[in-house]
């Protein structure tokens, strides 16, 4: 059996570049992750922010033994985001990951993963775009086990790796609309990147101050963090090797090294739990898709 | 204007009465789905049985008009099989044109049954010319129902860049996330709105009013909207309720509950080379799809004799309503 690999999904938040520079050399120098995912999924307008540190990141990650996987944009709607929707889909230095149709368009024949954003629900799915080049899916984290585990009998038949999401705050939904930049009486094409003052979002609570909902730009995300820890032996048994951690501004680094002792059998999944559960990441943990249940729910 | 192509009116029916009642109205064509979850209006009480959907493609027929039958949700791992005897029934029945969302489906559909037209599901969410385009490479997709979130102008290069008809929301609700791309109902309920084709299911609607007659609306858990006495509460829907954030309280963080009406823009649309024009609402009244249709039917065809027809009846019909003409007049809306 392969060895379960661990990876860190594309960033989603607009960080000032030291920042996001500075967590990828932390992933290279310390992280047990496998896979990196880099590149802006979320807003076009963002993407030349941290282009200055992207060589620099890259040559870190490779040389600690990092894949590094490009992903690309999520939504593809004005000319920018075409044009670096191209500009992404065909860099020849990376393997990409396909987050909108658009990218297939652009990737013809070339080998490529399949992003979380780009719906595969079944077997059909999987099939056309494992006919059509894709090696890994990562699930679209709204799946229940029941689809998971059928899912993954037929990319076993097609050779492909899929790919769920355990960690992290999740993305449930894209707009046109950019949500930070209306919250602050701005229009997208006006925003003067106001999403930087949020590193892990803003949140949203109900008129009853209940916390409810994160925005991050044109995407809306949970308030909370899916949290995967106890149905890791689970996933494992179904067949799943690829984890994903979606990254936050803190806490993320830890949380890899949690998941790292825990596929490796040095901790069980109660301690796994106990120790995830020390971190005060400000929002409570989730794990109701994968149980088939409303997705902020927590299921012990 | 000039005169120019005339653009298809495309009316939803959620029954076959609303289906009669489109084509009667002039319609040149209706599209509806089959009961149960292959469709992305699964609402109690809406939609055909395959007898229903049989007579109603009969009697469209009959009167010149074209039945377009949505099998536009998202199949889960195992099931499968009945989005495709679905497909398969459709086509059997002689719909004229099968409405899909799902990759997979889309693949399924241009092998089994390549001389059927396949129309790609505003679900698919394909927003680019590139995008379109390899539906179109690879399915020989007819026609695209664009996302409710390009401009007009964006429209006009969309269709100058592809290889397929182009059908566009001019009328009704609009929501406020990329089509197909929306766990949010999910995330409250359980119930998803890919998988399970429903958006704020009514059973999970809770309307409560506390001694102030304020009226808290709620879907599962989450107060979706609170209104003060007296005013109108509108159908809790995630993206058109309140919200506190950090530092503002009580704004409509995504949309105010708002329906989309493209009146005023359809000269330009017609222009920008839309071949239909989709009015949403499958889970509406006889009467209302009596008026709109019939209002809708006035207006193109006014503009198609290069004439600028009277729309005071369109605009009465969402009079005392908020509306919009969202993503499709401006880069402002974003």
């Amino acid at each position: 059996m392969n060895k379960a690999k661990l990876n860190i999904g594309p960033n989603l938040f607009n960080w000032q570049p030291e920042k996001w520079r500075d967590f990828y050399f932390e992933v290279a120098d310390v992280a047990p992750i496998d896979k990196v995912f880099l590149g802006e999924v979320i807003c076009s307008k963002r993407a030349p922010l941290f282009y200055g540190e992207f060589d620099k990141v890259v040559d870190r990650l490779e040389k600690a033994g990092k894949q590094v996987v490009f992903s690309t944009l999520a939504e593809v709607t004005s000319n920018v985001d075409r044009r670096l929707m191209e500009k992404q889909a065909n860099d020849k230095n990376f393997f990409i990951e396909v987050n909108d149709i658009a990218a297939l368009f652009f990737l013809k024949d070339k080998k490529h993963s399949i992003g979380s954003y780009v719906n595969c629900y079944n077997e059909d799915a999987l099939e056309f775009f494992a006919k059509n080049g894709a090696t890994n899916i990562c699930l679209n984290p709204e799946m229940p086990k029941s689809g998971i585990e059928a899912l993954n009998k037929t990319a076993k038949q097609l050779d492909v790796e899929l790919e769920v999401q355990i960690f992290g705050r999740i993305g449930l939904a894209l707009s046109a609309r950019c949500y930070h930049a209306r919250a602050h009486d701005r229009v997208k094409d006006t925003c003067k990147f106001i999403c930087d003052i949020d590193e892990d979002g803003m949140d949203l609570t109900t008129l009853e101050g209940q916390k409810f909902l994160t925005i991050n730009g044109i995407q809306t995300m949970s308030y909370t963090y899916l949290n995967l820890v106890n149905e890791m032996s689970e996933l494992q048994k179904i067949g799943i090797n690829n984890f994903r951690l979606s990254p936050h501004s803190s806490g993320t680094i830890k949380a890899s090294k949690v998941f790292r002792s825990l596929l490796d059998g040095e901790i069980d999944e109660k301690e796994a739990s106990a120790m995830l559960d020390e971190q005060d990441l400000g929002a409570p943990y989730s794990n109701g898709f994968y149980h088939g249940i409303a997705g902020y729910e927590w299921r012990v | 204007m000039d005169k120019v192509q005339k653009p298809e009116l495309i009316c939803p029916a959620g029954t076959p009465a609303s289906l009669r009642t489109a084509v009667d109205g002039g319609a040149d064509a209706i599209y509806c789905g089959f009961v149960g979850s292959t469709n992305a209006r699964n609402f109690p009480g809406l939609n055909f049985s395959l007898d229903e959907m049989a007579k109603s493609v009969l009697y469209a027929h009959d009167r010149g008009a074209k039945l377009l039958c949505a099998i536009n949700s998202f199949p889960t791992a195992g099931r499968t099989d009945i989005w495709k005897k679905a497909i398969d029934d459709a086509i059997s029945i002689g719909v004229d044109a099968v409405i899909i969302a799902d990759i997979g489906m889309a693949d399924y559909m241009s092998k089994k049954h390549p001389n059927a037209r396949i129309h790609l599901s505003v679900q698919a969410g394909a927003s680019s010319a590139e995008s379109i385009n390899f539906y179109c490479e690879r399915f020989d997709i007819k026609r695209v129902v664009l996302p409710r979130i390009l401009t007009v102008g964006e429209i006009k290069k969309v269709h100058d860049a592809i290889d397929c008809e182009i059908e566009a929301f001019i009328f009704g609700n609009i929501g406020m996330m990329a089509e197909g791309r929306c766990s949010l109902t999910n995330y409250v309920t359980g119930k998803s709105t890919n998988m399970d084709g429903v958006c704020s299911p009514a059973n999970f609607v809770h309307y409560e009013e506390d001694i102030d007659n304020n009226l808290t609306t709620r879907l599962g858990e989450f107060a979706i909207d609170c209104i003060a006495c007296g005013q109108s509460a509108g159908y809790p829907t995630i993206c058109k309720g309140r919200y506190n954030a950090d530092h503002r309280d009580a704004y409509y963080a995504f949309e105010e509950p708002i329906s989309l009406n493209l009146t005023h823009l359809l000269p330009d649309l017609i222009k920008a080379g839309v071949s239909a024009l989709k009015i949403e609402g499958r889970q509406r009244s006889k009467s209302y799809i009596r008026s709109v249709v019939s209002s809708f039917r006035n207006a193109i065809d006014g503009y198609a004799r290069g004439e600028t027809p009277d729309i005071s009846d369109l605009l009465a019909l969402t009079e005392g309503h908020k509306q919009t003409e969202g993503a499709f007049k401006s880069k402002i809306w974003r």
